[in-house]
């Protein structure tokens, strides 16, 4: 069971990198069409920007393709809908690999770092799945979700794995059910709020006529205004699960170390990230700051979640040291 | 669509008089201080600043890091101490700031909460004049019943509403403001818990050797490091006492621990004597304390019989050295060997002392350095023997785990011989005193607390998150309808009969506003099919958290 699970994250990883190709295709492809539409965008967005509210910028007129251009943005299309698949076929095959993990350890499939990347990172995914049920039209950002699948799954197969053990006694308790279950699914959406939120500052800079080099990577992403909605409806909901998260792990930690709050790293690094989030919603709610300036805090508070997944189980020692790595 | 701050603007009426400036110096740094960008400029330092607090050891959860830190680091480290590095989360500047931002908070949400018990209170507002300036504006056929029939929908809809002759005003999405202030005053509950704590909170690490001649009572002499809050007195303690009756460990092949129990026995005045179980994530819950487990180990048990035939036993626990095969070292001192029985003198330059390694699952072969398992397969004690003043009378305080080197170094204490001994063995020295290892006794590290802030903090961790529930996932909004006469010059489309106007304005960012306005225009003008389409689509959205408003 424990060697299935490793095939199946194997062909995750494959399945995520044929989405992430297909991406690309769609991506290069959709080159003819949106050459054209570019222009009206970024003047209707740049007024809408300015003056701190959420204008909609009304779609341009279409412009009557030309045969070719026709022939390449049906491919566009294709191309978009085998990278939809194959992103759905990737989800479906990490879920069996979190499942039958779970099933030969005989326990939730969270005790080390290597399962606890591969349960955010399927969080990540599965919460895309449903904004792309609902907003199919911002289909265009997996490309940067499938990159980020590709290099996490790849990061926790190649340098995270370890063998499955039983918990130590410490992780022995309901509360490991309760408080990291809603850590992985926050940090899964926290990781999904990111990619919108790198794409929003690329867009922007884009629509606002920058076309040096990371803005034009943005050229083909959705409207910077629906990137921007995106990422602050993402981090409003995963906020709270957040801060339920940590208050549970507080409850536990006195139970397990006699007291809620001790600053061990872990916990240091939580409050860093959970305070950077609260400054991201507070920003985004006080209309004298830039959408720029508050969608870069919550790029800084993923990078701060970053730090504490990675940074604090390698470099630091601590009551957390679960991650399984010498 | 229309933004709107967050906090409301202070119109601050023009001073006639010119003002006391040093009045106005302080009403402006209020004004700086409760603003907006300085609180977001203090969250942001309060982040940046408790990075060192990670990077760096801290005295209060690692206090010998914290040394071996002075030893690597001979420059630097005073230098830090100096800042208060090594105590990043108690010094000024860490205070400082999260006390400024407090400060700011109260700052912002006095003003609020008063607004807003206001606008509990109060009424909605009349409707402005020119209902097709606001964001979301409809013209319908008026009602049958007119502004009371318009008033039941929304009431129905547990809108708040106002009827002023022809005029509706609603308003809805109090909650808003109210999570907003709820999660602020929780945020300010819990630094008071967490300062109470921290006032009448104590608590006391310590190891204790099983059996009956180890119990040990709960006062403040008894533990290695004890912590009492400012407000706590010594005689506070609650009296009670604690036996380790026995300790139970199980371990997996690869020595990773399984399973630990420990049973104590508790008496004392402040408890009814009983026996009592308690493991990692269970702790032992005394009516004003809690005791938690936080490790274990050996505590070998050694009889010294000096040169005059007395014997002594000591049964210092040997600390563990962090590998998971519990390998420990300790020290076994016997400063009162070798006192000669006839003239009851002691010796001091013959007091004897015993460094050494247990190894609970010693390795066939030499060296004898490391244990390969946590249980004892195969115990072995690894004895330096030392002899001479140990330095124990000096009054100089000293580890009891290890040997005062100084004595080592100034040649007061020389080495006598090393041995391995297996349970049972003896050893004999050169002057005819033997060692013997009897055997060993479990030890586990407690650490005992009292944390009076706990249930305030608790507590408002629950309105907290509660609060900042309402906060992000609410949104205040107000709609107007006003009923117009019909004016048969205009030659209405709807043959005579009057029209209403409509006029709708989210108070906050809420992209979805139209779609509710639509529903419920679609309401009021009786279209109840309409009416439960747009119900579901506006629940489906909800659900997902990712709505992104009619575009």
């Amino acid at each position: 069971m424990s060697a299935l699970s490793d095939n199946l994250v194997s062909f995750a990883i494959l399945a995520y990198l044929v989405a992430m190709i297909s991406h690309a295709v769609e991506y290069a492809l959709g080159n003819a069409r949106t050459r054209v539409a570019a222009a009206p965008v970024r003047e209707l967005v740049g007024a809408g920007v300015g003056g701190g509210g959420a204008s909609v910028p009304t779609p341009p007129a279409p412009v009557p393709p030309s045969g070719a251009a026709e022939r390449s943005a049906r491919r566009a299309r294709i191309a978009g809908l085998v990278a939809v698949g194959a992103t759905a076929l990737a989800a479906v095959l990490h879920l069996a690999a979190l499942v039958t993990r779970g099933i030969a350890a005989d326990r939730m499939p969270w005790g080390n770092m290597y399962e606890f990347v591969l349960t955010v990172t399927f969080i990540g995914v599965a919460a895309w799945l449903v904004v792309l049920w609902k907003r199919p039209s911002l289909r265009k950002l997996g490309l940067f979700l499938t990159l980020v699948m590709v290099l996490l799954v790849a990061t926790a197969e190649l340098v995270l794995y370890v063998p499955i053990v039983p918990l130590v006694p410490a992780l022995n308790s309901y509360w490991f059910v309760i408080h990291v279950s809603t850590i992985v699914f926050a940090s899964g959406i926290f990781l999904l709020g990111a990619v919108p939120a790198v794409g929003f500052l690329m867009r922007a800079g884009y629509e606002q006529g920058k076309r040096s080099f990371p803005y034009t990577l943005a050229k083909r992403l959705p409207a910077a205004v629906s990137l921007e909605r995106l990422t602050f409806a993402l981090h409003a909901f995963a906020f709270p699960i957040f801060t339920f998260a940590v208050i549970a792990g507080a409850i536990w930690a006195e139970a397990a170390w006699g007291r809620p709050w001790g600053w061990d790293p872990k916990e240091t690094w939580a409050f860093i990230s959970w305070v950077v989030y609260a400054g991201y919603l507070h920003a985004r709610a006080t209309p004298s700051v830039k959408r720029n300036v508050a969608t870069w805090l919550a790029v800084l508070g993923f990078l701060t979640m970053l730090m504490n997944l990675f940074g604090v189980n390698i470099f630091f020692t601590g009551l957390h040291s679960y991650g399984g790595l010498d | 669509m229309t933004v709107l701050d967050d906090r409301p603007e202070t119109a601050a009426p023009a001073p006639r008089r010119r003002p006391n400036r040093l009045l106005a110096l302080l009403r402006n740094s209020w004004r700086q201080l409760t603003s907006m960008r300085t609180a977001l400029i203090l969250l942001f330092l309060l982040a940046v600043a408790a990075i060192p607090g990670s990077v760096l050891p801290q005295r209060g959860i690692s206090p010998e890091k914290v040394n071996e830190y002075f030893v690597d680091h001979p420059d630097l480290a005073p230098r830090l101490d100096r800042i208060g590095a090594f105590e990043v989360f108690g010094s000024v500047w860490f205070s400082a700031i999260y006390l400024l931002l407090f400060t700011s908070l109260i700052g912002c949400i006095t003003p609020r909460l008063r607004d807003h018990a206001r606008a509990m209170r109060s009424r909605p507002p009349v409707a402005p004049k020119r209902l097709q300036r606001l964001p979301q504006h409809a013209v319908l056929p008026a009602p049958a019943g007119g502004a009371a029939a318009v008033a039941e929908v929304l009431r129905k809809r547990r809108w708040r509403v106002e009827v002023r002759g022809d005029e509706v005003s609603a308003e809805k999405g109090y909650l808003k403001e109210t999570g907003n202030l709820l999660f602020h005053t929780s945020l300010i509950a819990v630094l008071i818990g967490v300062a109470l704590g921290s006032w009448y909170g104590w608590s006391g690490n310590r190891l204790l050797v099983a059996g009956a001649d180890n119990a040990f009572c709960n006062t403040r002499q008894q533990y290695a490091e004890a912590k009492l809050g400012p407000r706590v007195d010594s005689e506070d303690l609650p009296r009670f006492c604690l036996r380790l009756d026995d300790f139970q460990a199980r371990f997996l092949a690869t020595g990773q621990p399984e399973f630990f129990n420990a049973r104590v026995t508790v008496d004392g005045p402040d408890e009814p004597t009983r026996s009592a179980d308690f493991s990692v994530n269970s702790p032992l819950r005394l009516a004003d304390a809690s005791v938690y487990l936080l490790g274990h180990g050996y505590a070998p048990v050694i009889r010294y019989t000096d040169r005059f035939g007395r014997s002594q036993v000591s049964d210092e626990p040997f600390l563990t050295t962090g590998d998971s095969g519990l390998t420990s070292e300790g020290l076994a001192a016997f400063p009162d060997a070798n006192v000669d029985p006839a003239t009851g003198r002691r010796a001091p330059d013959e007091q004897m002392a015993f460094t050494g390694i247990y190894l609970p699952t010693a390795p066939q072969q030499a060296p004898f350095a490391r244990s390969e398992y946590p249980t004892e397969r195969n115990p072995a004690l690894n004895l330096v023997a030392y002899r001479g003043n140990l330095g124990l009378d000096a009054g100089i305080p000293g580890s009891i785990y290890q040997l005062d080197q100084r004595q080592v170094r100034t040649g007061k204490v020389k080495e006598v011989g090393t041995k391995l001994l297996r349970k049972g063995e003896t050893w004999t020295l050169d002057d005819g005193s033997k060692v013997e290892f009897l055997g060993t006794e479990r030890y586990v590290t407690l650490s005992v607390r009292h944390d009076p802030g706990s249930t305030i903090l608790l507590v408002s961790c629950g309105f907290l998150l509660v609060g900042l529930m309402g906060s992000l996932f609410g949104r205040r909004r107000r709609v107007f309808f006003r009923v117009m006469p019909a004016d048969p010059a205009e030659g209405s489309p709807t043959g005579g009969s009057s029209l209403m106007e409509v006029g709708g304005l989210p108070r906050t960012d809420y992209p979805g506003f139209a779609d509710e306005f639509a529903q419920i225009v679609a309401a009021v003008s009786g279209d109840e099919r309409a009416t439960d389409r747009a119900d579901t689509d506006a629940d489906s959205s909800d659900r997902a958290g990712v709505r992104e408003g009619a575009e």
